[in-house]
């Protein structure tokens, strides 16, 4: 099977430190890809290579087996590469609404949109209102509301909604848990199973060994900028994924 | 956090236990300072209601105080003519501020697009609406210059708009010569340049053709900020520069065009203020930056941006001319004009703040 999403030999260099060191990875449809590493080995770089916003030095990455190159990474969502990123990437003083919206706003139709470029604002609460609720994000009532007035999980299912109404092949999620509570991170790994539903492959950074080991399918250990090895979690537990990440314990052979 | 998420996760069944009473105990101490929380809530979602109070509040008091003569439509319309310059300084200034910058050349190159306009028109024979064009382009240019130096070296804002403003001061005092060009020269070749100052007479009121268009100029910002993207990208830019990157807007060119744009309004405040002074004058208008900043304070913008309203700049222009010809036909002093200023300053910007709070 082909992959969606595949890094080849990707290297970067910042200075004379190696950042990635010939790395590789593979994404499939329908899959939840879990990517672990300890701080440093080169995880944050590598995604950072797939969603635009670092151009590696050498290596291919290809979508649907065609390469593509990302300059920035309005490119790589233009492509259907969409990123929810850790400090999600929202105006907190502008409502839902237009957040979900923000840098490709929907215009108004004839002589007020094509030339006095007046916004749909009707259009879009719809859209963003659709969005939400086909995510099961219906307790955020108003859509006129500030994002700053939403609580963490919820601005998270903000970022969620709006990647995945615009993301049509690849949906990266940097640490989506980090700055939650118990339940609101559970609301977001149920959130990841339905963007999953709907057919659209996910790769998942995290630190937290329990969340990644309940939602991926596979999981991708970085090490020393390279990949070391990819786990099913179902047969390897999670000190053996900590033990292999830090070193302790050779990878299995695959 | 995964400290406490840590915990959490221990003491499930501790929370599930005493669920129904902790929530009673809760809903209690937070109903308490209801009244408090609902007012930032609603000022929160009404950032211009300050300022409008603000307004109703002093039209009242005054017009208690000073009476009929206060609150006559030549006086009230008198107001508006005198706050017409202050009021479009503002309009460009709010569009800065909005981006978390903060221009204080504004006056500086109203005043360096009027030197041209009169000028070019009046002393050097060329056709008025040339000349207008020119000091159009000026304000323009000198707009675009400030965009430049904050998006090409990444320099504050502040210091930026410091360095300039002396720097358009020179070139003003440059080109007039030191020189006020008078009212009966500009009216003998130039009538033009006096359109703006051109009255009409409603019942009463008086209104210059350039209260008109400070109005206009307020309509149409307030539809380009609210209903266009480009106006939600001022907020966004403002509001935190690096989501809005990533959010796939060009910050520095958003920056670029709202420094530039915000020239063209001060060329267009540069044509108004030669019809509302009859003259110009190289040394005129030179508190305009600050009296800008302080309409736009008043008014409920944020200085650290993304939060605000093109009308609360107007409402902030108004209240500061109630206040100095309320002021002066009560018979009091000009310094407490400006002591009641300074308060106001300082209570808007605390109220800015307790409103910001409510995000945490």
């Amino acid at each position: 099977m082909e992959p969606v999403l595949q890094a080849k030999g990707i290297n970067k260099r910042y200075g004379k430190v190696v950042a990635l060191d010939n790395a590789d990875l593979e994404l499939y449809k329908n899959e939840v890809l879990g990517v672990i590493g300890d701080n440093g080995a080169g995880k944050s770089t590598l995604i950072k290579a797939l969603c635009g916003a670092v151009q590696p030095d050498s290596g291919e990455i290809l979508l649907d087996g065609k390469t593509v190159t990302f300059d920035s990474p309005i490119e790589a969502r233009k492509t259907g590469i969409e990123t929810v990123y850790q400090n999600l990437a929202l105006s907190p003083a502008l409502t839902i609404a237009d957040n979900m919206f923000l840098g490709r706003e929907i215009y108004k139709k004839g002589f007020m949109g094509k030339f006095l470029r007046f916004l749909d604002q009707s259009g879009m609460q719809e859209m963003a209102r659709k969005k939400l609720s086909e995510l099961g994000l219906l307790t955020i009532q108003n859509i006129n509301q500030q994002v700053e007035t939403l609580s963490g999980g919820q601005r998270q299912g903000v970022a969620v909604a709006r990647a995945t109404a615009f993301g049509t092949k690849v949906i990266i999620m940097d640490e989506p848990t980090a700055a939650l509570g118990v339940k609101e991170s559970r609301r977001v790994l149920e959130l990841i199973g339905e963007v999953k539903a709907r057919g659209i492959p996910i790769i998942l950074i995290s630190h937290n060994m329990p969340h990644v080991f309940e939602v991926s399918d596979r999981i991708h250990i970085h090490r020393l900028g390279q990949r070391l090895c990819v786990i099913n979690p179902k047969e390897n537990s999670m000190s053996d994924a900590v033990a292999y990440m830090t070193g302790a314990k050779a990878p299995p052979s695959n | 956090m995964s400290d406490i998420s840590k915990d959490l996760k221990e003491q499930p069944k501790f929370q599930e236990e005493i669920g129904d009473k902790s929530q009673e105990h809760h809903t209690f101490e937070i109903e308490k300072p209801n009244t408090l929380k609902k007012i930032q809530n609603f000022l929160h979602g009404n950032p211009t209601m300050i300022p409008v109070i603000i307004l109703i509040l002093s039209v009242s008091a005054f017009g208690m105080i000073a009476g009929g003569k206060f609150f006559s439509a030549f006086n009230l319309s008198l107001i508006i003519q005198q706050v017409t310059i202050v009021g479009i300084l503002a309009a460009a200034q709010t569009l800065i501020i909005l981006t978390a910058g903060i221009d204080l050349s504004v006056a500086a190159i109203m005043v360096l697009a009027s030197v041209f306009m009169g000028k070019l028109s009046v002393q050097m024979g060329i056709p008025t609406s040339v000349a207008i064009m020119v000091g159009m382009a000026s304000g323009a240019i000198c707009g675009y210059l400030n965009g430049w130096l904050v998006t090409k070296f990444r320099l504050p804002p502040f210091i930026v708009t410091l360095g300039t403003w002396n720097i358009f001061f020179a070139l003003v005092i440059f080109f007039s010569g030191s020189q006020s060009i008078r009212s009966r020269d500009i009216e003998a070749n130039a009538p033009l340049l006096h359109f703006f100052g051109e009255r009409v007479k409603i019942l009463g009121a008086q209104f210059t053709y350039g209260s008109f268009l400070m109005i206009l100029i307020f309509v149409v910002l307030w539809f380009v900020l609210n209903k266009t993207a480009w106006g939600r990208h001022v907020y966004a830019v403002g509001d935190d520069k690096e989501a809005a990157e990533l959010s796939g807007i060009r910050t520095d060119r958003m920056l670029l065009s709202v420094y530039t744009v915000a020239g063209v309004i001060l060329a267009l405040g540069a044509w108004v203020s030669i019809g509302r002074v009859g003259s110009v004058s190289p040394t005129s208008f030179y508190e305009g930056n600050l009296d800008s900043i302080t309409a736009v304070v008043i008014g409920g913008t944020s200085l650290f941006g993304g939060r605000g309203s093109i009308v609360g700049a107007l409402f902030g222009a108004l209240i500061v001319g109630v206040f100095s010809s309320g002021l002066s036909i009560a018979g009091l002093d000009v310094l407490w004009q400006r002591f009641a200023l300074g308060c106001l300053i300082i209570i808007a910007v605390g109220i800015d703040q307790w409103i910001r709070r409510i995000s945490n």
